[in-house]
Formats: structure tokens, sequence, C-alpha cells
């Protein structure tokens, strides 16, 4: 069967699941989706429709991006437009089935939005939401629409169009094209990626290799994870072409272990591209042969370090190699190599698919396109956005996250994961792009946003930061390795109440050093939180040293818990729950907590009843507070 | 090499255009800070110290990993570049014991050197947190040790057991604060792959690898480690009257500084309390120190009633050149009978005999640095890193540079880590699986044909030899898949230069000569000799076996080997000695056991050699001994042969006196005298000279052992330029006929020794072993080496530190002969043949194939001479050591 042919049935396929008489039922059944519980949904659905006697696809979809919302569910019917619905419990699903589909009578207070899919509808679109109209899904356009596992649904919506596409075009013709899109590395460096890939399609060898970065270390960030675990074919389809724009034979997948659903995507996704010679030997029936391996990753962050990661492949202990020689020249093997993130090269399968003009419209004039982020922390809408590049800050977080839960004022929001700065409330109004998120002292990285407010201590972040980078420091070189423990034993006796004022100008020292310093990325990045929270929160630190104070209340060395004797009822309820025997007092009696025995656990507060509301929790200590009073 | 201009710090420099700025830095005086940057190792840029900043690039860059460019301007000063070397410097020294004059590494750290060049600030270095707990230092190896605590991960050491060592014992552990340089699983260095070579521990440039108890000489004197025949240039250390250090020499081409465990560490013999410091004269069947007139005396009048056939000597191949020039002389010139050899009869015999016959010299044709340049190398029947250690390392340097490595050996050695083909033949088969691979050669028209038309002869008649030898054939005589052998063959013959290495698993057959023909022929064919890093290199094992057949220990030859049947030669040295000279052959070493046996001879004069444990069918050695009439043993320590002898007389070792050993790519070096002999003990010569004056002979009368020289090279031309004037630090080596010649690097390049200068190819059959398995002794015992001891230990075993890396005999045996014969591992087992037995300690291994085991002889409780079968090579007289049948019994 050629390939015309297999696009036909595949859009066939497509349309029918769109239009028949038979409904179709998508569950997102992501990692969000499942930790949610939609794996019982999918088998509440089948039970139901089976009861019923009602014949019914039910399929499995990757990630929306609206993660608060999963259990997301959305449902074709024919005569209807393509219905979402958010939080759906077992009780909700069968409701679905009984008075949607049964009755035709929608549950409305469920739905989140429609696409109009030639239907008109009451219902909100979708896409206008407030979370989704700042957006641009190009990359993820497929998450949570298609089922990940069937190749005819990516078909059916212009997959592999870009291969067969480029198949016809010459490499200079390829790079000529995505330097046109003005694609930027999506990995956090933002090197140009037409760039990249010329040098390594210059280099003379007998072998190349293209390698696909899923290692995303990132604590929180989950972009490449949905991605992989949503739409597989769309990172196959861009390394086919990356590969044959650079001229490699090779593949690689480094994908993190941690990710067993992504893995297994990915896997089928191979084995459904090289079935229908969409991969492998003689791609489409050109003299273009391409094959991609997986190798898991192993739990090391540094291996998301491109020299690092190369040693990982190689068989070697993963610690990062001085460049130059940069992989593009000598990297696997010591041949020419492209490591391009998955974002990257989902990118590329878009601009592809389409062309370099109507990727390029988007963004600023450096940024160009759209950026996928992990919008997490204090904001009220979480999930997973793509956004274009240039949009504010500020529009990220109030128009789309929906602001700051609770009442609580937002303080900051940390840019680029681990080794990225925090930026304060005065600067959220600049633009998410390379250039002026470096000015701000922070880094695009691979698109964490994580969102701070007052009751977070930025000072307790940065040592949370130097924790993580100091844990995952290969080694190799001194200002990483002893140079992030410097810094974190340093934090530690400032959130412990034993600073000293020097020590916030030996911490920018240390910094500075260490960013010029170390060998690799994970150094030259690791003083970022805490170079940033001195820089916008530098009052936070020296509350911390001069007043052992922690405002934000968390630092527990630098907080107490106190009874007000006004109060306090004597219900002896705290004296009960507290673990350590710190509170005293009879019942009716005024209690009163030692605050050398306190150990902060803060289980007097969570107990004392809220009629009472007598437990408060305060920066410093008594002591300091009553030779204040006096 | 194309040169090119460049600035550092406004300095004019010129450099090769492969030099780092590092490099060019340094080598023009110009200090920039460093710490894991070693000339030996490549660069990693760990240290960060060596930044600098580059006109027209952004930022610091290393300059270790940086190369140099036309026009390029370069910085080694900059704010930014002091701020990453202090921020690095403190960090360092936040974490690191901060104790110098206690460290071994005082006055020779870098990190001292870094820190006085960068400064560390007092007070904001007083500011840093210094959270380090302490680690446990690593003190399980005997001869060094690990500070974790110094340690600042340079990773020198790491890349040096990479790069120089090739075992890879080392390497980085646990990640962030935690991180260390570990074995595997972080197991005790003693308990890892860890060959104690040391190397690490002279590259680490702080003091986190230590020589355990390590003194500072006052000073040192320069020679040549007597060990193995590599010949490594040392540099031995002293203290009073002991030596307490050894270090290599850098600048020289053989070892180019590298040592092994026993070169490094080894020396502890020299000044054990052991050492024989008077002579001994055996009085009632008990030892008796005597003086030097008394001793000398008695051996005098004795040998005066026991000359000619009476006498015998064995000479010994770890004395000097000069010393076994003097010992023939004595034995021919004083004795009248050329009734001399030494224990090259029992190793290197056949190849003399092999390679005089068909090249015109039976010496290595290449020297060892032109290993790392080959590329193919088949070593066959060699253990080349447990026994010549440093040639190991430059084959596996060859690997490194995309050799191809073929190994053939009936036991899988270390080396076949590298090998490219591994052919596992059984014991003693040698001839068909070379003359098999020659089968392929012709064949496949593989055969340097214009190699064999201009330099060869004989080739017809060789070719008819070759019908017997078809690949089925051979691939059922040494059980290796004929495939892998063809393969191998097309390997050695088209991947030139190629080079042949090998030893024992050659020579100690009774088919010894024919193996060493075989090689031979496979050489000529593929006109893989007389070439560079292309040849046949026969690996010396002793220190100076080379110099002691050079210089005529021989039966049939003088030094030089000058024949003694020849008329001329003969004339020769009657003039020059003024006596008249027996010219008839004399008795091999094994031949004169038959003879005492057989009461012809009746004394024996026998230096530096310990045959009770050394001789195959050792039982019978012992036993002759006890028949002699008149027994002197020469030696440094009261070694288990001594223990027969009349008279014993105290050697100085190789550190108390001067002369030459030649190694075994045949360079002569100096050995100097580093202490003064221990006790009593004299120089060998001197002992040798003192014997004959005695008897009243003229013509021993040197004041100096460069009198000696003058005659050797009055005598001896392959010796005849080769003086200590000339030879200096580097050596010369033979042929060097004239005080003009510059010494020979490789053989044969124009012609064969030979009379017509073409090299002759021997036609051969195979004859298997002669003492195969059978029903009541179903085991094929083949002998081995270890990297930790020297032949009968003599040496090694009085080295604490060498009798804890290896202390014990053990018994290898295959799991299914172990399973067969209901063996546990390390259980006390008893071996016997039809000669001997020995209880020894099993060790269930596969190393060896299924029918096969295998012992050292380095261990005097467990004698495996006793075993082995002293059936001899009819040419060359070697025993078969490394093929005999025994039966394994529980206790």
């Amino acid at each position: 069967m050629d390939i015309s042919q297999i696009i036909n049935n595949a859009n066939a396929e497509w349309d029918d699941l769109i239009k028949s008489k038979i409904p179709t039922i998508l569950v997102g059944n992501a990692t969000c989706g499942r930790s949610a519980g939609s794996q019982e949904i999918i088998d509440t659905f089948k039970e139901e429709t089976k009861k019923q006697g009602l014949e019914c696809n039910v399929l499995e979809t990757g990630c929306i991006g609206m993660c608060y919302l999963e259990p997301i569910v959305c449902i074709h019917k024919q005569g209807h437009p393509l219905t979402f619905y958010s939080n759906i419990g077992k009780q909700d699903a069968i409701d679905l089935v009984n008075s949607y589909l049964i009755n035709d009578k929608n549950l409305d207070k469920k739905t989140i939005g429609v696409i109009d899919n030639g239907i008109k509808s009451d219902l909100p679109d979708l896409y206008n939401t407030p979370v989704m109209k700042p957006q641009v899904r190009l990359v993820l356009q497929n998450c949570g629409i298609i089922d990940p596992t069937n190749l005819n649904h990516y078909l059916a919506n212009r997959g592999y169009t870009g291969v067969q596409k480029i198949l016809d075009y010459s490499p200079e013709q390829i790079i000529e094209e995505v330097k046109e899109s003005g694609l930027r590395g999506r990995g956090g460096a933002g090197f140009p990626t037409w760039r990249k890939w010329m040098f390594c399609k210059e280099a003379k060898a007998d072998k190349k290799y293209l390698i696909c970065n899923a290692d995303e270390g990132d604590p929180g960030a989950f972009m490449n994870r949905s991605l992989l675990e949503g739409d597989p074919h769309s990172l196959l389809e861009g390394m086919i072409i990356a590969a044959y724009a650079i001229g490699a034979d090779t593949g690689y997948i480094y994908c993190r272990a941690e990710y067993p659903l992504a893995l297994v995507r990915l896997r089928l996704a191979i084995k459904q591209a090289t079935e229908k010679n969409l991969l492998g030997d003689n791609i489409l029936s050109s003299k273009f042969s391409f094959h991609i391996k997986i190798k898991e990753g192993a739990g090391a962050f540094v291996c998301g370090e491109e020299t690092a990661l190369i040693a990982s492949i190689e068989g070697e202990r993963g610690m990062p190699r001085t460049r130059p020689p940069f992989p593009a020249v000598s990297g696997l093997w010591k041949k020419p190599t492209i490591i391009n993130n998955v974002d990257t090269l989902a990118s590329i399968a878009r601009i592809f698919q389409n062309d370099a003009k109507w990727f390029s419209q988007y963004g600023t004039e450096k940024s160009k396109g759209t950026k996928t982020f992990a919008l997490v922390g204090k904001v009220k809408n979480t999930g997973l956005i793509e956004v274009p590049l240039g949009i504010s800050l500020k529009e990220i977080i109030f128009d789309i996250g929906g602001g700051v839960p609770n009442g609580k004022k937002f303080k900051a929001v940390q840019t680029g994961g681990p080794s990225g700065g925090c930026v304060p409330e005065e600067l959220l109004d600049i633009p998410v792009d390379y250039e002026s998120l470096a000015q701000a002292g922070t880094i695009m990285g691979s698109g964490g946003l994580v969102v701070m407010d007052e009751d977070t201590c930025m000072v307790d972040i940065a040592r949370y930061f130097l924790d993580f980078a100091q844990k995952e420091s290969c080694g190799k070189c001194a200002p990483c390795r002893l140079g992030t423990k410097q810094m974190l034993d340093i934090l530690e006796d400032i959130t412990s109440g034993k600073g000293k004022i020097e020590d916030i100008d030996l911490l920018e020292r240390l910094g500075n050093g260490i960013k010029k310093g170390s060998l690799c990325g994970l150094g030259q990045t690791a003083p970022n939180p805490v170079l940033t929270t001195i820089r916008y929160f530098r009052n936070e630190y020296e509350d911390h040293i001069l007043h052992k104070k922690c405002t934000s209340l968390v630092c527990k060395d630098l907080i107490y818990y106190d009874i007000i004797p006004e109060k306090c009822t004597g219900c002896h309820i705290c004296f009960k729950s507290c673990p350590v025997n710190a509170i005293s007092g009879n019942s009716k009696d005024i209690h009163e907590i030692d605050q050398d025995l306190c150990i902060k656990c803060g289980m007097c507060l969570d107990k004392c009843p809220v009629k009472f509301n007598a437990i408060e929790v305060y920066p410093g200590s008594k002591i300091m507070e009553e030779q204040d009073n006096e | 090499m194309n040169k090119v201009n460049l600035k550092i710090d406004g300095i004019n420099i010129v450099a090769d255009s492969n030099k780092t700025i590092l490099d060019a830095a340094l080598e023009n005086d110009i200090y920039i800070p460093n710490l894991c940057h070693h000339p030996d190792l490549e660069p990693v840029g760990v240290c960060r110290m060596c930044m600098v900043e580059i006109e027209g690039r952004l930022g610091q860059t290393i300059s270790c990993k940086t190369s140099v460019e036309e026009g390029m301007i370069v910085k080694t000063e900059s704010e930014d570049i002091n701020l990453i070397r202090q921020t690095t410097l403190e960090l360092l020294h936040a974490n690191h014991t901060q104790d110098c004059t206690n460290c071994n590494q005082n006055n020779q750290c870098e990190l001292q050197k870094v820190t006085a060049f960068v400064g560390i600030d007092e007070e904001r270095f007083s500011l840093l947190r210094k959270n380090r707990s302490h680690i446990e230092v690593d003190t399980s190896n005997p001869f060094f040790n690990l500070d974790h605590n110094k340690c600042i991960l340079c990773g020198i050491c790491v890349r040096t057991c990479d790069e120089v060592q090739g075992v890879n014992a080392i390497d980085y552990g646990n990640r962030g604060f935690q991180t260390i340089i570990s074995t595997f699983a972080n197991k005790p260095l003693l308990e890892s792959v860890c060959e104690s070579c040391g190397e690490c521990v002279v590259r680490c440039p702080v003091g986190a690898l230590y020589i355990k108890n390590q003194q500072i000489p006052s000073y040192e004197v320069k020679t040549v480690c007597s060990y193995c025949g590599v010949g490594c240039n040392i540099y031995l250390g002293v203290r009073g009257n002991r030596v307490v250090s050894a270090r290599g020499d850098r600048d020289n081409e053989v070892n180019e500084g590298r040592l092994c465990v026993k070169g490094r560490f080894g020396f502890e013999f020299i000044n054990h309390p052991e050492r024989l410091k008077t002579p001994l004269i055996k009085k009632k069947e008990k030892f008796v120190e005597a003086s030097w007139d008394e001793a000398l005396d008695l051996v005098a009048s004795k040998f005066l009633k026991s000359k000619k056939e009476k006498f015998a000597a064995l000479s010994s191949a770890r004395i000097t050149n000069e010393e076994n020039y003097i010992v023939q002389k004595f034995t021919r010139a004083v004795m009248g009978t050329n009734n001399i050899d030494h224990c090259a009869r029992l190793c290197h015999a056949p190849t003399v005999a092999g390679l005089a016959q068909t090249l015109g010299s039976g010496a290595m044709t290449n020297s060892i640095d032109e290993f790392k340049y080959a590329k193919t190398i088949f070593s066959i029947g060699s253990n080349t890193t447990a026994a010549h250690p440093i040639i190991g390392l430059n084959i596996k340097e060859a690997k490194r540079r995309g050799a191809k490595i073929i190994v053939a050996n009936p036991k899988e050695i270390d080396l076949c880590r590298f090998a490219d083909i591994y052919i596992q033949q059984r014991p003693g088969t040698d001839v068909a699986l070379l003359m098999g691979m020659i089968r392929v050669i012709i064949d496949e028209k593989l055969v340097d044909k214009k190699f064999l038309k201009e330099r060869c002869e004989n080739y017809d008649e060789f070719v008819k030899s070759l019908g017997e030898f078809t690949l089925k054939q051979v691939e059922q005589t040494t059980g290796v898949d004929k495939n892998l052998i063809a393969e191998a063959a097309r390997i050695y013959a088209k991947n030139t230069p190629s080079s042949i290495v090998y030893a024992m698993g050659i020579t100690q057959h009774t088919h010894g000569t024919d193996n060493v023909l075989a090689i031979s022929n496979l050489a000529l064919l593929t006109g893989n000799i007389g070439k560079p890093s292309a040849g046949v290199n026969p690996l010396r094992g002793q220190n100076n076996v080379q110099g002691a057949c050079d210089l005529g220990a021989l039966p049939n030859v003088y030094s030089g080997y000058q024949k003694v049947t020849d008329p001329a030669i003969q004339k020769k040295f009657e003039k020059a000695w003024g006596v008249s000279l027996d010219n008839k052959i004399g008795l091999t070493h094994t031949e004169i056991f038959n003879a005492i046996d057989s009461d012809i001879v009746k004394s024996l004069y026998q230096v530096g050699e310990n045959p009770v444990l050394s001789e195959a069918d050792a039982n019978h050695v012992k036993k002759s001994l006890e028949k002699l009439d008149f027994f002197v043993v020469q030696d440094i320590f009261l070694t288990e042969t001594a223990q027969y002898a009349d008279v014993v007389l105290p050697a100085a070792s190789f550190a108390e006196k001067d002369g030459t050993f030649t190694n075994t790519e045949r360079r002569v070096q100096r050995v100097r005298k580093v202490i003064e002999p221990i006790g009593d003990s004299k120089p060998d010569w001197w002992i040798t000279c003192e014997i004959a004056k005695r008897m009243d002979e003229k013509g021993f009368d040197y004041n100096d052992v460069t009198d000696i020289v003058d005659e050797i090279n009055a005598l001896t031309p392959i010796y005849g330029g080769i003086t200590y004037d000339r030879i200096k630090d580097k050596g010369l080596q033979w042929p060097c006929p004239n005080k003009d010649h510059a010494g020979t690097k490789y053989l044969h390049s124009k012609q064969f020794a030979r009379a017509n200068g073409k090299g002759k190819l021997v036609p051969l059959t195979y004859k298997p072993s002669v003492e195969l398995p059978n029903k009541d002794y179903p085991l094929l015992l083949t002998t081995d080496r270890s990297l930790y001891h020297y032949h009968t230990s003599t040496m090694t075993r009085r080295v604490k530190g060498l009798r804890v890396l290896n202390k014990e005999e053990l018994f290898k045996i295959h799991p299914k002969d172990a399973k067969l014969y209901g063996l546990k591992d390390g259980e006390m087992v008893k071996v016997s043949s039809r000669r001997g037995e020995v209880k020894v300690k099993v060790s269930i291994t596969d190393i060896c194939s299924k029918g096969v085991v295998s012992m050292t002889f380095h261990f005097h409780e467990t004698p495996t001479n006793e075993l082995t079968n002293c059936a001899i090579d009819p040419i060359a007289k070697i025993p078969e050591t490394k093929v005999c049948a025994v039966k394994v019994e529980k206790l």
C-alpha cells in the first residue's frame, strides 16, 4: 500500500470518527489524567455503554494542558460540536452516557467548552476560554485531541506531510526553511536551530547521528512528557526531517526512565512508523534511510546536558565534556551529532507540515514562534500551555493562569527550572523571549514557570534549588561540586539563624565565580536562584540574618508558634496534639507553648478550633519579640 | 609541522600548530596555573585554573584544550579570570586537609604551587564553611595509600589508569559533594583489579596518593631494574646504606619512566636481613661462616683437582655482561672445558637454535618502542602483561592507535581484553596452528612475493611440508575454529607492519625449535621482518639473559656467538688469553645434570640460579646435586639450591656493583653501584677472578670493570663499539661493531645475518608433546606466571608488599573438572605426576579449557617443577616444561 492510499484511509477513519452515528469518547489518559483517576473513568465508560447497549468508541487521548481540570473527557457525537468536560468522576461518566449520549441532554455544568466542527452551539468556544485564548497551540495541536496510539489519527491531521515534502528538498533547502522560520533551540540555550544543523551538515564524516534529548530533568517540567505521551509521531516526524537535513542515518531518543508511559508510546510509534515505511530503510521508497533507537536515562539530571548525554549513550559515566569540540562536529563516538530538544523537533514537524512563514508570524523579531511552558505553583490554572514568544509574564500568570489562589499576593515567578532565576512583581511586564529573560538575570530554560506567593520564603527557595543542584552535580569540576555545597551550607546557616551579614556578599561572589568557572550548564546556572533572589529580595536575606526572622513563615528556626492568651479557652486540644509535649496548662487554664521544646510542626495551630483561633505563627522568636517590646 | 605566531600577554610566541595555548605558554616559560594537566595524558579541562581570555571570543576559555591559531591574542590575567581562579582555589582549600608540613607531598605539591601563584584572601576564606567530614584513608594496598581528604578530583589518576595502564581500576564514583575516586563497588584498592604499578601515585599532583613510609633519598643513582628483560631505567634512592626508593627515568626510550609493581616497589630485597653477608662452608652438614680467604682457597684447591670433563659451570642470567664474560673465560681458560651453560637453556635456547638457522641471529628483531606503531601484534605463548609489563603497555598503546591484536594462548590471559582475535589452542599444538595460518596465507595468495623472491630461500622445499596442515586437520589438532585461524592469518598478512611477540609458550617444548621455525616461516613469507614495527620478537625473560648469551656463557660459542669449533676463532681466543683451549662443544644445562648423575661431572660452580625450583623434573636435579663431590653456589640469598652446596659465596646485588645488562631489545645499558656491598659480599666478577688467581692463573688481574670491557670490545665484534663512554644514559643496541656505529634499532633491514644474506624457510611436521594426559594422569599441566613474583621468588618474596599481593600458589582448574573430581574452591589437594607430587590450594576458574590445569613455580612450598617433564628438544636441548600429565586427588 503506498502512502497516498494510507493517508486516504486515515482521513476516512478520522472523518468517520467525527461524523459517524457511533459516538466516540476520548478520555485524557496521560500521566496527569491517570493521577487524577482517568483509568477508572475509561473502565466506567466501557461498562456503562455496554450495560446500556450503546455502541460507542472509548479511546484514550493525551494531555490537553488543563491539568487542573483532569480527568478531562471529550465526546464526538453526531450533530453536536466536539465537547470537552472537566473533573469527570465515576458518577459523572455514568451521567454523561445516560444523560448526554442516550438522552441528548448535555451536562453543561461539567462542560469546559466546545470545538465547533461546523456545528454551532451556545456553549463557550474552547479556544476562547480565558485559559486557552492567549495560547497558540501549534506543537501541542494534537495533544488531547487524537488517540496517540493510532497512527491514522496523526496522519489525518497533516501527520507526516512534512516528511513527504522534504524528501523532494535538498538538505540546504531544508536548512534555509528552518532559518526563515527563526526557530531557536527549545532546550534552553536558544541557539538558532538552522545554524547548528549547518555545522553538522558541513562536517565531513562517514557517519552522523541525530539525538533527541527527552531527558527533561527539571523538576515540575512536563512539556516534553506531555508531547511524548500525547503525540509521539510529531517527534518522530521532526527527527526524520532533521536527520535528512544533516545527513544522519541513525537517531537516538534519550528519554528519562521516569517516563514509562512516554517510553511505551514512543516504542509503539516507532513500530507503527516503520511498518508504514515512514521510518527505517528507504523511507517512502526514497534513498534516505533513518533508524531510531531508544536509550533510557537512569536518574541523572546532568545527563540532560548534551555532552553528558552523549557519554551516557556511549556507556560511560554521565559527565559533561568540555566544548569545543562541539557535538555538531565531534559528538557521539566522535562523529558529527545534532542534539535537539523534543519541543524543537516537534516544532520542525509543524513547520514543514505548514511552512516557515506560518511559524514566524508568531513571536518577536528575535524569538520567533511559540513555546510550551509548564505553569505550576501558586496559580489557579496549573497545566501545560503554549504561547507565542513575546507574551508577557503577567499575561501568562494572571490571564492564562488565573492568578494566585486563596486571595494571596503574588511574590515571584521562577522561569527556566531549578537553574532559572526568580522574577519579582515589578518585572512582570517583561516579554517572555530569550534576550529579555537573560537581561532580568534568568533564563528561558526548557519552559518551567513556578509561581510563588507571599507564603514563599525566597531564601528557602534558593536553598531548595541549590540542594537540588548539589545532589545532581556530577562532581567533575570543583566550582560546581564544591561551590554548590558551599552555597548550600551558607543558605542552610541563613535559614536556621546562623547566617552572618557578610554571607550575602559572599554568596554573590561565590555565585559569580561558580557561574563563570563551571565546566557545564549545570554549574553555570546553579547559582541563578541565589543571585536573583539576592538581587530582588535582598530584604528577606537581611531579615533572616540580622533579625533572625522569616516573614514568609517558612524557615522553622526563624518562626515561633504562640498561644494568644485572650483567645485561649483552655480546651486542652492543642495539649493533646503536641507530639513533643511542649504545651503546658490544665484544662480550663490558659495554655502556654514552651519555646525551647517546640519543633514548629504546626499541629497545634491545625487543631485549635476555628471558633477560638487562639494559636498563631509569627516570624522571629518569642524571646526576641519580648526584647523588642521592652 | 606548521608553526603559528601568537601573542600571550603581549609576548610574541611561535608554536607548532598542533599545540594548545597552555603547551605553548609552558614551553616558553610562561606559567599558567593548572592542576589537571599532565604531559602524558589527554587534556580534560576539569580544574578550571588555566582560564585565559582570547580576543574576539566571549568569556573565558580553558587554555589546555584550545589550539593555538595564527594571530591569536591571549591574556592570562583579568578580573574575571582571577575571580574564577580564586573562587575555585578557595573552595578546594575549604575542603582539603590543611596540614602541609605533615604531608608527603610538601614542597612538591601542585596545589601549593597554584595557591602561591593565585593567592588566598584570608578574611574571605575564614567565612567559608568547612563541613567536609573525614573519609577513611584507604590503606589496603601494601605499597601506597589513597587519602580522599586530600584529593582534588583532578582525575589524573583515573586517566593514568586508563590511558597509560589500560587497567581502569579506578574512576569517579558517587556524585555531587560525595564524589570520590572509587574502585568498582567502592571496594578497598586491594580488592580491585589494581595492579599496584604505582603510575597513578607518581602522577598525583597532591598528597592524595602517596607511597607508604616514603623516605626522600639523600641521593639517587641511575641504573637498570634487575627483574625482567625489559630493562627499565630507574633511579634508586639511597639513605645511609639503604635503598629507600625507586622511580622511573622519564627521559629514557625503553620505559619512558613507566615501571611495573616489581620495578617500582620491589627493591626491599636489597637490604633484606637474609642477604648473604659472609662466605659459608658446609662442615658436618651445617653451614659455618668463613673468611673469604678460607672459602676461596678451599674452592681453588678443589677446582684444581676437578678440571676438564669433571667440571661444569652454570653462569647466571642475572649477573652483568662483564661477569658472564669472566665466568666463561674461567671455565674455558682455567678449567679447560666448554661445559658452561646458563638458564637460557631452559627458556630461549630454541630461539637461538631456530632463528640462528633461519635469520642468522637469535635476538629480538625490533625495539620495544616499535610495538606502539605496529598495525598488527600477534602475541603467542607469552603472558605479556604479567611477564613483560612495559611491553604489554606498548601493545595496549598500539591498540589505542588502531592496531589489531591477536592473542594465542591456552590460558585466557589479561592481554585478551585487548585482543581482536583470541585463539585458545591446546598446549603443544603451535606448529599446527602456525603452519595452518601459513597455509591460509599461501592459499589466499597473501604471500609477499617480492620479499620472498629477493630475500628468502628454500620455498619449494618448505611448501611441500604444508600438505599435512589442512585447515580441517589443524582445527582438529589445535581445537581452534578454523575460521578464527584463517581470520588471524589474514589480519597478520594484510594489516602490516605486523610484529610477532613470543615467549615460553613457544619455546618450552620438545618441539620448541620447530615452534620457533614456524614463527620464522610465517614472518618471512609475509615480509613482516626487517622493517620498523615488523619482526620476530622473542621476549627475553631475565634481566640479562640476552647478555649472558651474548657474552658466551654457552657450551658451543665464545662471546659474540663465535663458535668454539671454528679453528680461526679458537686461535684468536688462545692468543688473547694465552692458553690452549678445548674445541669440543660442551654440555648443556640439562646434560650437565645427566653427567653429574653418571658420575662424569664431579664438581659444579653455580652462579645466581635456583635449579632446584626452576629446572623441570626438579627431583632429578636434587638427586644429582647430592651426588656431586664439590658444589659451589654464588648468590645473594641462601636459596633452596644453595642448601645443597659445599661452599656458598656471598655475591653483591645489582645495586652494589658496576657493569652492564643487555635487555631483550639488544640494548646494552649501564648498571651502576648505588650502595656498598652488603656485609662482606663481593661483585661476582671479583669472586671468579679471585678463584682464578688462587689457582695461579694469569689474565684475571683486572683493576676495574672497565678493564674487562676493553677486553670484551677487542674480542667480540657485535659489542665492538660498546664502551661505557658511548653507552652513557641511553645504552646502545648491538650489533655495534665499532666506535663510530650508532647501534642497531631493528635487525635484518637489508639482509639477513646468514652467510648468503637470505632468510631460510624450513619445512616442518607436527610432533605432539611427549607426555600427554592418559587414564592415570588425565590432566595436562602447563606452567604460568604472576605479575607480582619473579621466577623462584628469591627476590620478590623478600618484599613484604609483593607477598601480600600474591601470597600463595593456586592450582587453577576448570569448573567442569573440579566438579568431576569433587573439588571445592580453596581446598588443599595433592597434585602428582610420574615424577613427584605437591600439595596445593584449588582455585576454580575457566581461564583454561577443560582438561588443562596450571600453576606457577613461584612458591617453594609448592615446587611445581617436581611435576614437570625433563624430556628435551633434540636440537636446543630445552625441557618440555609447558606440557606434562598430572592427576589430582583430595587429601
